[in-house]
């Protein structure tokens, strides 16, 4: 981080409106479009298949009338750890993955991965998923691919960067524009936008005009394993106590820390 | 006696063997060293030439700054080598009377197919590069990463190397990686050479990578 840096650190974050959420995975569709993640032919091999993105279903476990689902979107949480201590990150041997101070994004550099899986073996939230093969996708769709982000090879590791490229461009707007700053709705997530009942809203959790500022701060918004000390940045928001306590291993005799 | 007479004999031996040994070790150096920095090099790269002899003088004393051809989209991003419309608002005809001119004009003009150019700079996927946050931001000039190429008569021999298919300017002329200039390499170090110098820190990897 540089210290002489006039401009403030920006610290992206999400909060994600269970209640809201259908499990429609509309977000897990945008995401592997938007970021070229490859598919096989066969998705239902979860060992095979690669979903920055992810829509779990949850359920409290009782039989009618009180049976309950929630749909949990998982994308990588983007821990802060202890000061950008993030699990995955104080484990590459490679440096192939970085926490950057100035935006709060873990980054994942294919080019430097060599494939060792140590990250995915850090990863507390399975965010991180290795290259089997090399993608392949049907005839014609190639062309169809984002130019923005590289595609991976086989052997390295991927996961969501909150599409940093997105954050990219929006800055390059900005500077063509003689700004220096972006505005909220300049740069979202594509599963954000996607989402048809707007249960992701994405932005700067440190930015007080920012909508995730205020809606973290919630009592009934909680973290995903929150007492590893992760600190992740994707907050989780239901009004639903079981719900809050599916977030964490909690004992039967320990309360939801609200 | 003689066992000592007998010794200092194999010793001798010893020295002229060395001698020998020597001479040999110093001619297999040299020819290593030729053959690493002075073939391999040019066995490395193949040399193409541009589909069209293009001045960039002729040019920019025709319509003014780099930018003119080599302009910034509305949404700030950078539009590189320009498309055949841009060249055709001047070259819808035949501008003088030169070869290349008329091979422009017949082959690609008319027909309405794009000069497959060789970009000198071009970078990895893996690269992001912000033309905006370097020439809007930080007002760089164009020659401090690319050189003077706006000012040449001709265009330079484009070598692709044979491994990685990139160009050269990429690694640099230099096969020892001397650098006189900022435009003399692109690689990833002398990005975070520069970034270390005017902001004080390469930055992370997000920052140039996708």
């Amino acid at each position: 981080m540089s210290k002489g840096s006039k401009h403030k650190d920006k610290k992206f974050g999400m909060v994600i409106d269970l209640d809201k959420c259908t499990g429609c995975g509309a977000c897990m569709v945008a995401c592997m479009s938007e970021n070229n993640v490859p598919f096989k032919e066969n998705e239902s091999n979860k060992l095979d298949s690669i979903t920055w993105m992810r829509v779990y279903k949850l359920e409290n476990g009782k039989s009618f009338p009180d049976a309950d689902i929630c749909f949990l979107p998982r994308p990588c949480m983007h821990c802060e750890g202890d000061h950008g201590h993030a699990p995955c990150v104080s484990v590459c041997p490679a440096i192939a993955t970085d926490y950057d101070h100035k935006t709060g994004i873990v980054s994942q550099i294919y080019t430097r991965c060599f494939g060792c899986r140590y990250c995915m073996a850090a990863c507390p939230y399975h965010a991180r998923y290795f290259n089997w093969w090399d993608p392949v996708w049907p005839e014609g769709m190639e062309k169809l691919l984002n130019p923005n982000v590289s595609p991976r090879m086989r052997g390295v590791v991927e996961k969501c960067s909150f599409c940093h490229h997105r954050y990219q461009l929006a800055l390059d707007k900005a500077y063509a524009d003689g700004r220096d700053k972006i505005e909220e709705d300049e740069y979202q997530t594509a599963c954000t936008q996607a989402c048809p009942a707007n249960a992701i809203i994405f932005g700067d959790l440190d930015n007080k005009k920012h909508a995730v500022y205020s809606l973290k701060k919630n009592p009934n918004t909680f973290r995903l394993l929150e007492r590893l000390g992760t600190n992740p940045k994707v907050y989780y928001h239901s009004s639903r106590e079981w719900v809050r306590r599916a977030g964490d291993n909690y004992l039967k005799h320990e309360t939801t820390k609200a | 006696m003689s066992e000592t007479q007998k010794v200092s004999a194999s010793d001798n031996k010893k020295k002229d063997a060395g001698g020998t040994t020597i001479l040999f070790f110093l001619i297999g150096v040299a020819i290593s060293l030729a053959l690493g920095w002075i073939i391999f090099p040019k066995l490395l790269y193949s040399k193409k030439s541009q589909p069209i002899d293009f001045s960039h003088v002729v040019h920019s004393e025709a319509v003014g700054d780099c930018d003119s051809c080599h302009f910034f989209r509305e949404d700030g991003t950078f539009s590189g080598a320009p498309t055949l419309a841009e060249c055709i608002d001047c070259h819808e005809e035949a501008q003088g009377d030169t070869e290349d001119e008329r091979i422009f004009v017949e082959e690609y003009v008319a027909q309405n197919k794009e000069v497959p150019w060789l970009i000198y700079s071009e970078q990895p996927d893996s690269v992001f590069f912000s033309h905006a946050a370097h020439v809007k931001k930080a007002k760089m000039s164009c020659e401090s990463c690319h050189g003077e190429i706006g000012t040449s008569d001709a265009l330079p021999i484009y070598e692709e190397n044979r491994i990685t298919g990139y160009s050269r300017n990429i690694w640099g002329k230099n096969i020892a990686g001397i650098k006189k200039h900022t435009w003399d390499r692109m690689k990833m170090n002398d990005c975070g050479e520069c970034h270390e110098e005017e902001i004080g820190d390469k930055g992370s990897c997000f920052q140039c990578h996708k």
